[in-house]
């Protein structure tokens, strides 16, 4: 089997992660923060460890900045839902997942103004574009920081130091790039960074968080669940101090335990290690597809400014069929479709009938692009 | 003279990072319920050496861990 679906979700997790699962359920098993018995004071260290490498990862100083979620979708839920209400603008991309489109348009109903900011057909962006949309009354920049469908990077850097300079702030939806490409939030101008823990930072689903900018004020950013934290029980209200203002609710241990186990092989290994490879194998694959008669492959086309999600289309067939057929006969997992981002696939001009999507991770091995490369010349060829 | 005294945080989070960086810094801690004299909003405190306060006090600073108040302890 040749697992090329790593920005769905990243398969296999490494072992250290699967053991410190399994020794979390095994010798801790308990809640965070609650009782203070030497077991929860265990799950704590563990919380904070998974914090620690967080915060190292993304270059934020201080690890009670980086705040637990239930994933991606939920920290990209708190920052929009909690920045933006009546009245107010917000400005995006055309390779927005849904992510983040469809809080967007929830809140569109509510009376917030969305301008996106069109990409070029093979997903790329000028910081420039983005000056053009700001507004007197505009409260978020929202921005992918690579494309789920086709890796497009978007220039994140020169966005923020334009945000910066208007004073409003910007939301990045790192799901794609963490773990997977170099991001330093100060350096980068982010404010507020989305993290899923199921990709590139090698966690288990039902992980994820944001990581709030060392300058970042958290009196502008309500919470978006409240309840128990363990502290402060004897007030009915919310507490205001880092991370449980936004952290109520049991967290998911287990997770977590992963997540961090997860995020220190990715520090141990080593970002720039990792694209290095990473980028050698989207190479070599974007090259193997261009040269199969009938395939066209989206973005840019460019191992360099993209991560390893690569997008194809055949022409004549579905994707689905492609990916089904790759999967059964040849035991090449993809996944086809529109990857949960319409937005993207029209720009891309592959909206509705979406693309294949191969994405390699940081233990997938040449040898397993060059089988994947003729598995579609293959498929691609029979009628 | 006192022999200890206690670091009163908000949250259980706080009370082991507060843990970790004294630690690091090769300063004695100990976790311990907050004692009842003391009112605080956590159940979990850090008992520190008295002498060692100023010194904690500087590691917590510089690692911008959030605490309550430091009390001596009684006994
Ligand atoms: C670009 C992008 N944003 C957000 C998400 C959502 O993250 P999560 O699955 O952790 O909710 C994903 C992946 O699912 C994604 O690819």
């Amino acid at each position: 089997m040749i697992y090329l679906d790593h920005a769905a979700t990243s398969w296999p997790k490494p072992e250290p992660v699967q053991e410190a699962m399994l020794r979390y359920m095994r010798d801790v098993g308990v809640t965070p923060g609650r009782s203070g018995h030497r077991l929860a004071n265990e799950a704590e260290r563990i919380r904070l460890d998974a914090r620690e490498a967080v915060a190292e990862l993304f270059g934020v100083s201080d690890p009670l900045r980086v705040l637990f979620t239930s994933g991606g979708t939920m920290a990209l839920n708190l920052v929009l839902f909690g920045l933006l209400g009546p009245g107010a603008h917000v400005v995006t991309t055309g390779i927005e997942h849904n992510a983040v489109m469809r809080p967007l348009r929830a809140l569109a109903a509510r009376g917030v103004t969305i301008s996106v900011v069109p990409c070029r057909a093979d997903g790329t962006l000028d910081a420039a574009a983005v000056v053009e949309q700001l507004r007197g009354e505009t409260r978020l920049v929202a921005v992918n920081h690579a494309s789920n469908v086709c890796g497009t990077v978007l220039p994140v850097r020169e966005i923020g130091a334009i945000t910066h300079e208007r004073g409003i702030p910007l939301l990045v939806d790192a799901a794609q790039t963490g773990g997977a490409w170099p991001v330093d939030m100060q350096a980068d101008n982010i404010d507020l960074l989305a993290f899923a823990g199921h990709k590139g930072l090698l966690g288990p689903g039902g992980t994820g968080g944001l990581v709030l900018g060392d300058d970042f004020d958290v009196a502008r950013l309500p919470p978006l669940v409240y309840g128990g934290t363990g502290s402060r029980s004897e007030h009915e209200e919310q507490p205001e101090f880092l991370p449980d203002k936004y952290e109520a609710g049991t967290p998911n241990m287990v997770g977590l335990a992963g997540l961090g186990a997860g995020v220190r092989y990715v520090l141990e290994r080593g970002v720039a290690q990792i694209r290095a490879h990473e980028a050698a194998l989207t190479g070599r694959l974007i090259a193997g597809l261009r040269g199969i008669p009938g395939v066209r492959v989206v973005g840019t086309q460019d191992a360099r400014r993209q991560t390893a999600a690569v997008s194809f289309t055949r022409a004549g067939r579905s994707c689905s069929a492609v990916a089904h057929t790759l999967d059964e006969e040849y035991g090449v997992l993809c996944r086809p479709g529109l990857h949960c981002a319409p937005q993207a696939h029209r720009t891309l001009g592959t909206f509705p009938d979406g693309t294949v999507r191969l994405s390699a991770g940081p233990r997938t091995t040449p040898a397993e692009i060059a089988q994947a490369i003729s598995a579609v010349a293959q498929v691609a060829r029979v009628e | 003279m006192f022999e200890f005294a206690v670091i009163l945080v908000h949250s259980t989070s706080h009370a082991i990072q507060a843990e970790r960086v004294l630690g690091r810094a090769g300063l004695a801690v100990k976790l311990i319920p907050t004692p009842r004299h003391l009112s605080s909003d956590c159940g979990s405190a850090v008992r520190i050496a008295a002498g060692d306060r100023a010194a904690v006090e500087q590691s917590l600073r510089a690692a911008q861990v959030p605490i309550d108040r430091i009390e001596l302890l009684d006994g």
